[in-house]
Parts: C-alpha cells; structure tokens; sequence
C-alpha cells in the first residue's frame, strides 16, 4: 500500500490499530487519513489493511 | 483581495503562543472576522512568546486579546468563548468556520482538534507542530498533510525536549497566518 506518500508492503491481515502499534505512534497524538476518509480512533481495531490502500498518518509534537 | 479578506472569517482555537500571534497578523491583515477560544489566564511564564504584556497578568487571554485587537485595527469583527475546547464542545464551536486554525500546545488535542473536525465539519485546519527549541529556523516549513490540513512546524521539535522561545514560536505563527490568507485568496498550495 502507500503508506505517507511511499510503496510498503503490509502483512495480510493487518489491523490498522496493529500497523500503527508497529510504527510507534503514540494513538493519542495523530491523525489518520485512509483513502481521503478521517478515521475516527475506536474504528483502528476494525480495519484491515489493504495493497490498494492509501494511508496519511499525522503525528503531532508539543508546543504552541 | 481587501474586499476578499474583510469579507473573510477565521476561527482560532487557543490563544497562546501561535495563536494570539497569528490573532494579530490576521487583524493587521484585515481579515473581517477573527473568532478564538482559549479557556486560560495569561501568566508570567507566557510573556516569553505570547501577545501580551504585563499590564494583562491574571487576566483571561481572549478578553486580553480582544483589547489589543480593537486597537491596533478596529475594523475587525473579533469574536471570543472563555472555555476548554473538549470533543463534546468542539463541533458546535467551530461548526460555522470553514477556515480553523489549530494553535494548542498540547498534541493529544491537536490531535482530537484535527480528527473531530475533519470528520464532523467541512473546515479546512491549519496546525502547527514542531516549532520548540532553537534549531534552524529554515526547518520550519508549510506543509500539506491531508486532503484538508495544513501542517506548518519541522514536525519533530517537542517541547518535551526543547525549551519554547519567540522567534520560533513565531516563525511557525507567520507560516499559520500566511497559509490562512492564501487560502482565503484562493491559492492553495502550501
């Protein structure tokens, strides 16, 4: 799939909530866009990742 | 472009150091309506890098804002809530913005900002992250992140592990402010 503007490949049956796990993100301090559709947080565990897929993830650092 | 911008309406959630910032470049700007939430207090520890001075200490930074605003461009219809933006309050807050810029210091609710928005709003956000510290200022870009946010910041310096100074501060603010005027004049490229 293309994962932030890149090619990766993604072991089948791959939960969102797992590849973001994988990645190290922090679930409290991102975004993420999967085929230009925000997904809201409770749905990560609901969802499996596809080669077809085209996922944004935004993570946020402190400060203002 | 001045009739574009007077007609315009921004709204600004946090009135801290990005957004009583850009709060102000806007006003100069003469964006027509500046609409800003902030629940909080102005304190010593602010003055560092938010638009305030001593005089407005223990004071609330909207209504402290708002009287620097009808001063330096009274032509600006500025517009203030007092309260914590939560996800309960979030949409019917913002709801008539389609411009949103996000200006916490705090990334959970730059997150919760930005995930509520997008799903439950057609606003376009423009957010800042990455702005701490005293790396190159050159590192701090505009940069378009998802089909409707705007993220401006190096994206990496956390005030976890930097300290928090103006210049940065305000670079990231002037890239916020910048990006919401292109986009209020129709350019959408970051």
């Amino acid at each position: 799939m293309i994962y932030n503007g890149k090619q990766v490949s993604i072991e089948e049956n791959t939960t969102l909530d797992q590849f973001i796990q994988i990645n190290n993100y922090d679930i409290k301090k991102i975004a993420v866009e999967l085929n230009l559709d925000i997904i809201p947080k409770l749905e990560y565990k609901n969802i499996i990742l596809k080669d077809s897929d085209k996922l944004e993830v935004v993570s946020f650092v402190g400060g203002g | 472009m001045k009739e574009k911008l007077l007609q315009s309406k921004v709204a600004i959630a946090g009135a801290g150091g990005l957004g009583s910032n850009i709060a102000v470049m806007l006003a100069r700007s003469n964006v027509g309506e500046i609409f800003i939430v902030d629940f909080d207090k102005v304190d010593k520890s602010n003055l560092n890098r938010q638009h305030y001075s001593e005089e407005h200490l223990g004071r609330y930074k909207t209504e402290a804002l708002a009287e620097q605003i009808n001063k330096i461009n009274p032509a600006v219809n500025f517009i203030y809530k007092t309260v914590k933006v939560t996800a309960d309050n979030i949409v019917e807050l913002f709801k008539d913005y389609k411009i949103v810029c996000e200006a916490f210091d705090n990334p959970v609710y730059k997150a919760m900002l930005v995930e509520n928005l997008l799903i439950h709003t057609k606003a376009t956000i423009i957010s800042g992250s990455g702005m701490a510290g005293y790396s190159s200022g050159n590192n701090i870009k505009t940069h378009k992140k998802l089909s409707r946010l705007y993220v401006c910041g190096d994206l990496e310096s956390d005030i976890a592990s930097n300290c928090i100074m103006s210049p940065r501060v305000q670079i990231c603010a002037g890239h916020q402010a910048n990006m919401i005027i292109r986009l209020i004049l129709g350019e959408n490229t970051p």
